[in-house]
């Protein structure tokens, strides 16, 4: 028998490939469940990154429109900033429930997720109407444009995020821990943390470098 | 109520897209009553509409990129019968009609037909070649694939409910800025390609999972199929460059509904961004195109010569640097805008080092045919064509990538015959190779072989007839899409591509009447063998068509070509198969997610091309909610029980054993 | 309209470049393709003499071979690539005798406009230049992009509002020839094509004098006019008002022209303007 497998191999390998270690077959369901979601969150980075790219492009455009020194406000960034970082330790928390079936500190987890996440929300919707109503709105200068679709675009996910985390919090109400729904549970927070690191670019790249300009 | 929708909207004083459009309507119509009065509406339901089977949804994709390709080639015969006569005179399309032609044409012939064709067929092979049961999340599949066809529906749409853009298939702003193109044209092109993106990104998402996760015991990555790694490598560009068109078109959107300022003159709007922005996006997509297509010619080649594929490292090498070089060239793409003589340069060299793996892959295509046993069937006739048409597409290519000659050439009538050339060539030819390769496999009878054959010569002559003249036109000054010219000397060479666009209609007719004639004659051209073409990878391990679960057992590979491996080993050991012990399979459960899913994005779309909010919130709503439902099932599976594995697994070994006792495989 | 009949230094050191580079490329490309028909045929199933190899899938020579084929051929063409950018970089300049002429190129919704600020006049649809002389254009646009090309006297390029292009060209023979716009830009775009005539450096200042007597003035004003959608037939010259009305324009002080005029509610407009068909 294992004269034919040495025989076999030698007539396997025509290229030339040498030894190689043996591919072991399919991986189990949720390590390709994760793994497709990194793979989607790549591709939502080079999203932002094309929003980013054209916040860099339009920043100086302020078409006799404000700058971003003048529009930005430190104290409401900084609060935002640490209701995003603060929900991504929270979703950890709750992720961690999950993997040990502790309902109670996954809602819990999941609720301060969520509330910290409406929070950093109703912050930044205020930020935007305020801007509006002065005269600054999005189609005020072609920096404003870039400013309100980056930020906003970080914002849209956050809702989205909100949105599914609500609905994974029903999921485990009605359906208990199951695997799909861990499965899913660790997308959420592979999201939301994603969103997190977004939001560290957006900050600096655009409420830190911007005030200073 | 309606938004911007009303009665002016269709176009009663255009009859050819009213009187077009009704036909299609029409027959659509024809085919549903005919479905419902058959008594088919049950089974195309439950076997295809819902199916998550990668296969069907393969076959689905080339169906759908098959009649795309019906309309987008009636655009290209309606073009070149107008440039034929409008010298001096308008000819019959009028510039507001003509203009959506040349950018419908361009919109279906890359999303609704290049695209869904090559996904179609990694769809449908690659978990075969993987000796997998099924894509990463099939699902998901059948969501990517609904939302492609949503696209496409949108755009027909605009035939008869509006207009299509009349921007070019790009929509450069700021022509395609709401000042400029105030209708809804530039909305239905952006919705619909925002739309099929979504589906197209999913589907690269599940097929790098799959290539990269699902591959069964043994196949390491030097053991795939050439088609799998191209696989991969194309959908790790839909995956990084799909965002980006993504993006971009987010951007246009958010000009043209919201007033903001990314592309416009007003306000410090920057055009040269989109430029960067969408070919970014656009000149990976052509490698996206083209890699699969690659793969398909490397499989052909590999098993016509019956030899394995010459340079098998040196052709995973030439893909993955294709893969990395396609995204540092897009600048090439707009040379003559005034970039600085080094951006140039250096844009320019980086386009001409693609060809170099491109030019290895035509050297080991060569090389694997050399010394081989080579069999002229359809799938190696498409290949040759290709080899000899692509390289002078390169040819061109590569012209247009030094600066200085593009200088002249850049949007030429030359530039498109370079195009075409490639995608024609490449793409196109790459397709057809692959769906008379594959096409017994996936439904168990061959095409016929006469009308394949005449199909190939009538395109591939039909396309040199239709784009050398083309060529020459560039040459001589003529740019792209001119609706009418007063230039004498382009005339005559107009008419000579009108010609050549006659023989490709008859390329197209035979391809047709072959699929029909095999039909009505499937029984003489039944396959029972599953391996048709003594085929060398695992595809052709299992029957014709596959059984749901692919395999019974999930093969063990132990080289490359695993299944050409496995039938040699067979013959050498001339082992007695052991009656295996079979095992229940399970596999998902079909799902109407993906159709009612597109549904909702459908009436999303239309909505908001129209402007007709409180239908956007519904399909917001009703898409949410379909993802819920389907979230909250508690069967996502099913279970083959093992005693019918094994019936239908007996009927294939039966087959497969007379077959490997037979072949001369050594 | 030949690209292969230039009329100036720039039109032919780009199409000596093409012609070369497609001969350098030729001379690797016919022999593939005779290889592959000739493999083809040679290999194929039927032919007894064919010695079958089924092993040779492998070789470091070949591949070394064709790895470098195209590499070197590459590397000669990079070398023309680079050396040519720079050469004929579109705003490098082209000497030519007497003295240059300043032209700034502007296009509209859908014709050109040519505006000679030393000479205090203007044309639409018609570029008349002194044979042997540097031709220096800035381009804008008045809306979207178009791209400026007189095949015969080579390198286009492209227009865009509220940006100025440069190019740098030379006619060296009097003769009539045609520009064309090279980027689609709406409905009027296919009569974007003028004519070029190239006149003696003699005649040029006749030909100066003349057009200054036109009736028709260009300012702001008949700029405004003139931006509109619209296609012309017609030639018109024009005595240049303010020397400056291209910066007017190419720095927006002049807003970009506007789309088209009647647009109905279903999405389908009118194009305003070409009315000439």
């Amino acid at each position: 028998m294992s004269m034919t497998a040495t025989a076999g191999r030698a007539h396997a390998d025509p290229h030339h490939i040498g030894l190689v270690i043996e591919h072991p077959g399919p991986a189990p369901k949720r390590i390709v469940t994760a793994y497709g979601f990194w793979v989607f969150l790549l591709s939502d980075i080079v999203m932002f990154s094309c929003f980013f790219a054209a916040y860099a492009v339009l920043v100086g455009q302020t078409a006799g429109g404000p700058k971003g020194s003048e529009i930005f406000d430190q104290r409401n960034v900084a609060i935002e900033t640490v209701c995003l970082l603060l929900s991504s330790f929270t979703c950890g928390m709750a992720s961690i429930a999950a993997d040990v079936r502790n309902r109670f500190w996954f809602y819990l987890g999941m609720a301060v997720t969520c509330g910290l996440g409406v929070v950093f929300l109703a912050i930044e919707f205020r930020e935007f109407a305020d801007l509006v109503s002065r005269g600054y709105g999005p189609s005020r200068s072609a920096f404003l444009t870039a400013f309100f679709s980056l930020v906003g675009c970080h914002g849209l996910h956050v809702s989205a995020g909100v949105l599914w985390l609500l609905t994974m919090m029903a999921q485990v109400f009605a359906k208990g821990f199951r695997a799909d729904v861990l499965r899913r549970m660790m997308c959420f927070a592979l999201f939301w943390h994603a969103l997190d690191i977004v939001w560290v670019g957006v900050f600096s790249v655009v409420y830190l470098l911007g005030s200073g300009v | 109520m309606l938004g911007k929708l009303d009665w002016s909207a269709i176009p009663f004083d255009q009859p050819i897209p009213l009187i077009a459009g009704a036909v299609v309507l029409f027959g659509i119509l024809a085919v549903l009553i005919w479905v419902v009065v058959k008594g088919h509406l049950p089974y195309l339901w439950h076997e295809w509409i819902t199916s998550v089977d990668h296969k069907r949804i393969g076959v689905m994709y080339i169906l759908l990129a098959s009649v795309m390709l019906l309309r987008g080639g009636s655009d290209a015969i309606m073009m070149r019968i107008q440039q034929a006569v409008a010298y001096q005179s308008q000819g019959y399309l009028p510039p507001e009609h003509y203009n959506q032609i040349f950018s419908a044409h361009g919109t279906i012939m890359i999303f609704f037909v290049a695209m869904p064709f090559v996904i179609g067929l990694m769809n449908l092979i690659v978990p075969l070649q993987l000796g997998v049961r099924d894509v990463a999340f099939p699902t998901l599949n059948s969501v990517g694939f609904w939302l492609t066809a949503t696209g496409a529906l949108l755009v027909n749409l605009s035939l008869v409910i509006g207009e299509f853009a009349r921007t070019g298939w790009l929509a450069f702003p700021p022509l395609s800025e709401l000042s400029y193109s105030p209708g809804v044209g530039v909305d239905y092109y952006a919705w619909s390609l925002q739309i099929s993106g979504v589906g197209t990104l999913v589907a690269g998402i599940n097929l790098v999972t799959t290539v990269l996760k699902l591959r069964t015991k043994g196949m390491n990555y030097l053991r795939m199929p050439m088609f799998c790694w191209t696989t991969l490598a194309s959908n790790l560009l839909i995956v990084a460059a799909f965002p980006i068109l993504t993006a971009t078109l987010a951007m246009l959107l958010l000009d043209r509904y919201l007033g903001f300022h990314f592309f416009t003159n007003e306000a410090g709007g920057n055009v040269m961004m989109f430029m960067n922005l969408i070919w970014a996006w656009g000149h990976p997509e052509v490698y996206i195109l083209v890699l699969p297509a690659f793969g398909i010619f490397s499989e052909v080649v590999s098993t016509f010569s019956g030899k394995a594929l010459f340079g098998y490292r040196s052709m995973v090498l030439a893909t993955m640097a294709i893969c990395i070089i396609s995204f540092m060239v897009w600048l090439h793409h707009f040379f003559t805008m005034g970039a600085g003589p080094d951006v140039n340069a250096i844009f320019g060299i980086a386009s001409m080092i693609i060809a170099i793996p491109t030019g290895v892959k035509i050297y080991n295509w060569l090389f694997t045919m050399y010394g081989g046993r080579i069999r002229f069937e359809t799938p190696m006739l498409w290949s040759i064509g290709f080899m000899v048409t692509f390289i002078i597409g390169g040819l061109t290519g590569v012209l247009v990538a030094v600066p200085p000659a593009d200088f002249m050439l850049h949007n030429s009538m030359f530039l498109v015959a370079h195009f075409h050339n490639v995608i024609i060539g490449g793409v196109l030819f790459g397709a057809f190779a692959g769906f008379e390769y594959w096409f017994p496999k996936a439904f168990g009878f061959r095409l016929d072989d006469r009308w394949g054959k005449l199909a190939f010569w009538f395109t591939f002559l039909g396309f040199y007839v239709t784009f050398v003249p083309l060529y020459v036109a560039g040459m001589l000054g003529m740019t792209r899409r001119m609706q009418h010219y007063d230039v004498a000397a382009w005339r005559p060479w107009m008419f000579v591509a009108a010609a050549g666009m006659a023989v490709l209609t008859i390329g197209v007719i035979c391809q047709i009447v072959q699929i029909v004639v095999s039909i009505r004659n499937r029984d003489a051209l039944r396959d029972r063998t599953g391996d048709l073409w003594d085929g060398r990878s695992l595809e052709w391990a299992t029957s014709s068509p596959p059984p749901v679960f692919n395999f019974a057992f999930n093969p063990d590979v132990r080289g490359e070509d695993a299944y050409w491996d496995i039938k040699s080993r067979a013959q050498q050991q001339s082992l007695e198969h052991e009656v295996p012990e079979y095992h229940d399979i399970e596999m998902p459960r079909n799902s109407p997610t993906g159709f009612v899913c597109a549904f909702f994005a459908t009436i999303m779309g239309f909505a908001l091309i129209w402007h007709i909010w409180w239908m956007v919130i519904l399909g917001g709503i009703g898409a949410f909610a379909t993802f819920v439902v389907f979230a909250w099932r508690d069967h996502d599976e099913y279970v083959i029980p093992a005693d019918e594995v094994a019936a239908i697994d007996r009927v294939n070994i039966e087959e497969r054993r007379s077959l490997v006792s037979m072949a001369g495989t050594v | 309209m030949n690209l292969l009949d230039p009329q100036g230094p720039v039109a032919a050191a780009n199409s000596t470049i093409l012609v070369d580079s497609v001969f350098i490329m030729l001379a690797i490309v016919v022999p593939t393709i005779i290889a592959i028909l000739g493999f083809a045929f040679w290999f194929r199933a039927s032919n007894p003499r064919a010695h079958f190899q089924p092993d040779f899938v492998y070789s470091g020579r070949v591949e070394m071979v064709v790895w470098a084929i195209p590499a070197l051929t590459v590397i000669l063409l990079g070398g023309v690539a680079w050396i040519g950018s720079h050469q004929l970089d579109p705003a490098a300049p082209v000497p030519g005798t007497g003295s240059p002429v300043r032209i700034q190129a502007v296009s509209l919704d859908w014709k050109w406009l040519f505006i000679y600020p030393d000479q205090r006049i203007a044309t639409v649809n018609t570029l008349t230049v002194p044979a042997g002389a540097e031709l220096n254009f800035q381009l804008t646009s008045s809306s979207v992009m178009n791209t400026f090309f007189i095949p015969q006297l080579g390198s286009m390029i492209y227009t865009m509002n509220g940006m100025v292009t440069k190019l740098n060209l030379r006619a060296d023979s009097e003769g009539k020839l045609q520009g064309l716009s090279a980027h689609f830009s709406g409905d009027g775009f296919p009569d974007m094509m003028f004519d070029v005539d190239v006149i003696s450096p003699l005649a040029f200042p006749d030909w100066v004098a003349a057009t200054a007597k036109s009736d028709a003035v260009l300012n702001e004003e008949s700029y405004k006019k003139l931006m509109q959608q619209g296609i012309e037939k017609g030639r018109p010259t024009y005595r240049l008002d303010d020397p400056r009305l291209f910066d007017l324009i190419a720095s927006q002080h002049i807003p970009p022209g506007p789309g088209p005029e009647l647009i109905s509610d279903a999405g389908r407009p009118h194009s305003g303007g070409h009315d000439a068909r």
